[in-house]
């Protein structure tokens, strides 16, 4: 089913053997306004190690906004988030910045690459700027690639890869530095039914093998189908009785 | 039909023809050889199959089936017949609806309900893909894309619920 096998190492991360039920995540009454319109209104969520978590809600439910608070990115106007035992949300923009880039990965809808450089420069980025020399930077990010199926698009810029290409190259860029949380926004968004297949299996299977937890916001629900579970989040609050 | 379908690309004996069924269609349900050999009686009835000279072997004698011309007329009329689509797929689940509405029961969380049941299938269908054969996928594929639909129903529902309430109550 695959057009290519996950990854057998991921740099900086021990294999895995199953996914923990320690909690590594966990955000209590969240609140988060921008102008009047409120986004979350007092969302409580609970995130465990190595679990595969999709949001899911309607257009403008405030899902990404959620996924964004999780991550770091936005800050609550109201509420906690605890990461293995860090308060993010007291912490100023540098600390925030910082355990980002050490801790987190990032897909989102377009793959957001660079677009003047190449596939392989693109996913040496992390590592470059967490201080490695590029020639390592740039063998490690060699590896993945080509672990992702994608050695003979290295050289290519993104506007020559198809749409499945650029969201693994993405992908590729997320876990180059061995992140231990991957938090992808409608990773599947924009492409079609085979690639975004090709691209959760992908994604599955490497978080998988290697205890990378994934928060990942999407409103398809076969993206969700590769889920653990999902929480439903509509008018700034999760909805479901299913959360756990 | 399938297994005059399976007829048409030789002939067979029962035995075969089950097997055959099994592994392309039976990841639910596999037939049961009564089955098969009442279905043969039928076509055979129908005049669609008939039955070569029997086999003499070192077991019970087995009867090899093959497809006659009023039998090929049958399939290609079933293969190029469109089937009537399914509009009704998900008439309990709305009549469910509209009856919480009216009795102003909680509908919002009978369709959570139903699309977090739904969500547990497809993770079900997506983990028996991963390693199965291409035909065993493309079948899981076919169930998958049938459970979206009605989720895009449920997250559509869910969504005007207040304009279903104040339909029905006119």
């Amino acid at each position: 089913m695959n057009s290519s096998a996950p990854p057998s190492t991921l740099p900086g991360i021990p294999p895995a053997t199953s996914p923990g039920a320690t909690p590594l995540i966990t955000a209590r009454d969240l609140h988060l306004a921008f102008g009047l319109t409120e986004a979350l209104r007092g969302v409580d969520l609970t995130i465990r190690s190595g679990e595969i978590l999709a949001i899911m809600g309607p257009s403008g439910s405030g899902k990404s906004t959620l996924l964004h608070i999780l991550a770091g990115v936005l800050v609550p106007d109201r509420g906690s988030v605890v990461y293995n035992g860090q308060r993010i949300s007291t912490m100023n923009e540098a600390e925030r910045a910082r355990l980002r880039l050490a801790e987190f990965g990032f897909v989102f809808q377009f793959g957001q690459l660079l677009p003047d450089l190449s596939a392989l420069d693109n996913v040496s980025i992390p590592l470059l700027l967490g201080g490695m020399s590029r020639r390592e930077a740039l063998a490690r990010s060699e590896e993945l690639l080509g672990s992702f199926g994608l050695s003979s698009c290295k050289d290519k810029r993104p506007p020559q890869l198809s749409g499945g290409q650029a969201q693994r190259v993405a992908l590729a860029r997320a876990l180059v530095a061995g992140p231990r949380v991957l938090f992808a926004d409608e990773p599947t968004g924009s492409l079609d039914s085979l690639s975004s297949e090709q691209v959760m299996e992908m994604l599955a299977a490497t978080v998988r093998g290697f205890g990378v937890t994934l928060v990942v916001v999407t409103h398809d629900a076969r993206t969700a189908a590769y889920a653990d579970r999902e929480v439903i989040v509509r008018d700034g609050q999760i909805r479901s009785g299913f959360e756990l | 039909m399938i297994l005059l379908g399976l007829l048409e690309t030789g002939s067979a004996y029962g035995y075969d023809l089950k097997h055959r069924y099994d592994r392309l269609f039976g990841l639910r349900k596999r037939l049961a050889f009564g089955q098969i050999y009442a279905t043969l009686a039928r076509l055979m009835r129908d005049n669609c199959i008939e039955e070569l000279a029997a086999e003499a072997g070192h077991g019970p004698e087995r009867r090899r089936y093959h497809i006659t011309d009023t039998g090929l007329r049958r399939v290609e009329s079933w293969l190029f017949t469109p089937d009537i689509p399914h509009e009704n797929l998900q008439s309990n689940l709305f009549a469910k609806t509209v009856i919480a509405l009216l009795i102003d029961d909680d509908a919002e969380r009978l369709l959570d309900g139903q699309r977090h049941a739904h969500l547990e299938r497809m993770r079900q269908l997506t983990s028996e893909k991963r390693g199965a054969d291409f035909a065993t996928a493309a079948l899981c594929d076919h169930a998958l894309f049938h459970l979206e639909a009605d989720l895009r129903w449920i997250d559509l529902i869910s969504a005007r619920l207040r304009d279903l309430r104040e339909s029905i109550e006119r």
